[in-house]
């Protein structure tokens, strides 16, 4: 185990783990659910809103986070993905009627086969070359979705205005609270899948791709479909992020799918921590706020107070907030610690 | 949060008794007013690609310093929270959202950028919240029996188009219009509003049409096309680089048309140099306000005041770019529907002066332009003036037209 990195380390340590910590850890994630559930009832309806998009950012983060964080495959073009969920749920809600909760499956299958059939070709380009080629991707998006033969369907730069949806079966919360609910219900899903599928076999082959190409090869993983699939899962994850999104925003347009969201991403899966679940969360809680924090302190140069908070982060955290947390918590007396 | 939301019908109650109750009501404030204070919201791309247009919330911002030095409007000050949406409309709905429901705003004024106010149109007149004179041209910001809680200012695209069609049916009846336009809404929105003003005979006169991408990298060909079809006007509706290239090329060619050229182009610095000042006499285009750095307004009083509030207020910004004056002459008329609202600030009277401004001289605008609105009529500025470019300056011609 000496030669893997953190998160095999990791894998690892949650396999020895005593059942008495796994009930802990039950309990302790039991009870952030509850806060995450009650916790639409406690703030403004603005707040909610807010809460509800770094929920969706936090979907994203964890799809890229599967590319970057797991698999080494540096992505700089995740705002596509974001666009292309975001329009298919706007376009069938609004052209063909179809309920929101059924645009996110759908959202999800069409990223899911283009990010697979993107990630074929860009299998033969490694780190900083897959970087730019999805680049490429970023920087194109907002003038494709304006593209005249498309326009029909997307509304060219106008975008797309869609309706909020109502809260089912009558409950008397608000709309933002129940959007937050709904987001927050196929966070918490997808959560879980990603955890499942990342701390099993095909994660541990994700991750040995990662760290060894030619050992993970050797111990008879097919790096080419696994890549192209990781590319495809994350893809996957990102639109049902931008579905949300957009359903929260009620507003799709060009502008809103800039290079900046797609490298708010990256900076999000650095800042929560890369190859962490959690650390997505964290990470979408940054990019959603950290912002605004800077705008609070100075109207001047909020991008510059923005950049400070990065550098801090990065020179406090180095390996993430996850990281940090990890090493707290590790540290704490009553914590039995585990080094590889 | 629940709070909150019974908030809002609970004051629309207390509202309405107050209402009912004539001899008693003195005052009426809506959200954000105090016998000392009106707040008003804003976004404004202060960052990212459109940070250019920051000029505009700045000089805003400016303004109403100003005007809070001079003692308010009727005692109270205006507290102006502008906040940066980089362009991006999920921002623009994230920052509008923090100002209606945390900042509580009497009134949202002056977002810029279609895209970013389409995306709050919906949320503004669902909350019933005025969004008051929008920065942009389209025309859709006057549709007050869909949209009533929503205005425009500047004079839109379809009313500039419009006015260029009524100078043609008065000079050229009998002209052969060959159009260049930018094909999205910008570039429609002109053409609709050239062929409504023709009416019938715009059929016989529009010879020939061609579109361009703003993706494109020249419009060559498309004037090559143009000038086959023998037409003897020609109406340019584009952006500043693509009418660069379209008077060069039409100059070039040998095709001397009667041409109109969109406001949104007529920059002497960025559309007629880089296409050559010789090659740009004698085309037309239309203004509305004073561009300061035209000598004949400077003896006037209003480019006095103006120049006295730039150094004094709004020392951060170019004078030279013409945002300032457009900020300035719509904070202006802001100012007024405030003042005219009296004790009674609540979001309703905003609107409804709004639709109440009658033969409003507003400072910096050209000499006979008045801002008239009513309930039926939500676009503030309807007249501009036609200019003719002598290979120096534009020089304006005839009188001020009204669509």
């Amino acid at each position: 185990m000496s030669a893997t990195s953190e998160p095999g380390r990791a894998i690892a340590a949650a396999g020895e783990a005593g059942a008495a910590r796994r009930a802990w850890r039950g309990a302790g994630l039991a009870l952030l659910l509850l806060a995450a559930v009650l916790l639409p009832f406690l703030v403004s309806s603005y707040h909610a809103f807010q809460l509800t998009l770094a929920l969706a950012y936090a979907i994203a983060l964890l799809g890229l986070n599967m590319l970057t964080g797991y698999n080494g495959q540096i992505s700089l073009g995740h705002g596509a993905f974001y666009a292309i969920g975001a329009y298919i749920a706007a376009i069938l809600m609004t052209q063909f009627d179809w309920p929101y909760w059924a645009t996110i499956p759908v959202a999800g299958l069409v990223c899911l086969v283009a990010g697979f059939l993107f990630g074929l070709p860009a299998l033969r380009l490694e780190g900083l070359y897959l970087a730019l080629a999805t680049f490429a991707l970023a920087v194109a998006t907002p003038q494709l979705l304006k593209y005249k033969h498309l326009e029909d369907w997307t509304g060219g730069v106008q975008g797309i205005v869609i309706t909020k949806p109502d809260p089912p079966f009558g409950l008397p919360i608000s709309q933002d609270q129940w959007l937050y609910l709904f987001t927050l219900a196929v966070a918490v899903l997808m959560f879980v899948l990603a955890h499942n599928l990342l701390r099993g076999r095909i994660g541990r082959a994700i991750v040995a791709i990662r760290d060894h190409p030619v050992a993970a090869e050797t111990m008879g993983i097919d790096n080419a479909i696994y890549k192209s699939l990781t590319f495809g899962v994350s893809a996957l994850y990102t639109g049902v992020a931008g579905a949300l999104g957009a359903i929260a925003v009620q507003f799709v347009a060009p502008d809103s799918f800039n290079v900046f969201l797609s490298i708010s991403f990256l900076v999000g899966v650095v800042v929560g921590g890369l190859a962490s679940i959690s650390g997505a969360v964290y990470g979408a809680l940054f990019i959603q706020f950290v912002p605004n924090i800077a705008d609070d302190i100075s109207k001047a140069a909020p991008w510059a107070i923005y950049g400070v908070f990065l550098i801090a982060c990065m020179y406090l955290m180095p390996r993430g907030v996850a990281g940090f947390v990890q090493s707290a918590a590790a540290r704490l007396p009553w914590r039995e610690t585990k080094k590889g | 949060m629940t709070k909150r939301w019974y908030r809002a019908p609970a004051a629309a109650l207390v509202i309405a008794a107050v209402a009912a109750t004539p001899a008693l009501a003195q005052k009426k404030y809506g959200p954000g007013v105090t016998d000392t204070e009106i707040k008003i919201g804003q976004t404004n791309p202060y960052s990212g690609n459109a940070s250019s247009y920051a000029s505009n919330g700045r000089t805003e911002a400016a303004y109403f310093r100003m005007i809070n030095d001079q003692g308010g409007i009727n005692g109270r000050k205006i507290n102006f929270i502008s906040l940066d949406d980089g362009y991006s409309p999920p921002k623009t709905v994230e920052q509008i959202r923090k100002l209606v429901e945390q900042e509580n705003v009497l009134l949202v004024y002056a977002p810029l950028g279609t895209p970013p106010n389409t995306a709050i149109h919906q949320y503004m007149n669902a909350k019933k919240v005025p969004q008051l004179f929008v920065a942009t041209g389209a025309t859709k910001w006057g549709d007050p029996k869909h949209f009533p809680w929503t205005m425009g200012w500047q004079p839109s695209y379809q009313t500039e188009a419009r006015i260029y069609a009524k100078y043609l049916l008065e000079s050229k009846p009998d002209a052969k219009v060959a159009i260049l336009y930018q094909n999205d809404d910008y570039g429609k929105d002109y053409v609709k509003g050239f062929k409504d003003g023709l009416g019938d005979k715009a059929a016989k006169m529009i010879v020939a049409e061609a579109s361009y991408e703003s993706t494109d990298p020249t419009v060559d060909s498309q004037i090559v096309t143009l000038k086959s079809s023998g037409a003897d006007v020609f109406f340019d509706v584009t952006i500043p680089k693509f009418a660069a290239q379209a008077i060069r090329k039409a100059y070039d060619i040998g095709w001397h048309p009667l041409h109109l050229l969109n406001n949104v182009a007529n920059s002497v610095g960025a559309a007629l140099k880089p296409a050559g000042l010789e090659k740009a006499v004698g085309i037309i285009s239309t203004t509305y306000y004073k561009d300061p750095s035209d000598a004949q307004w400077h003896g006037d009083q209003d480019y006095k005041d103006w120049v006295a509030f730039m150094q004094k207020y709004n020392k951060d910004s170019d004078p030279a770019d013409n945002n300032t004056v457009l900020a300035y002459a719509r904070a202006f008329t802001l100012v007024q529907v405030l003042k005219q609202c009296g004790d009674d600030l609540t979001r309703e009277n905003v609107m409804k002066q709004a639709a109440n401004l009658k033969d409003l001289r507003v400072p910096m605008l050209l000499p006979g332009i008045l801002i008239n609105t009513s309930p039926t009529d939500f676009f503030p500025i309807e007249q501009m003036q036609l200019e003719k470019f002598d290979g120096k300056a534009w020089v304006l011609i005839g009188k001020v037209l009204g669509s």
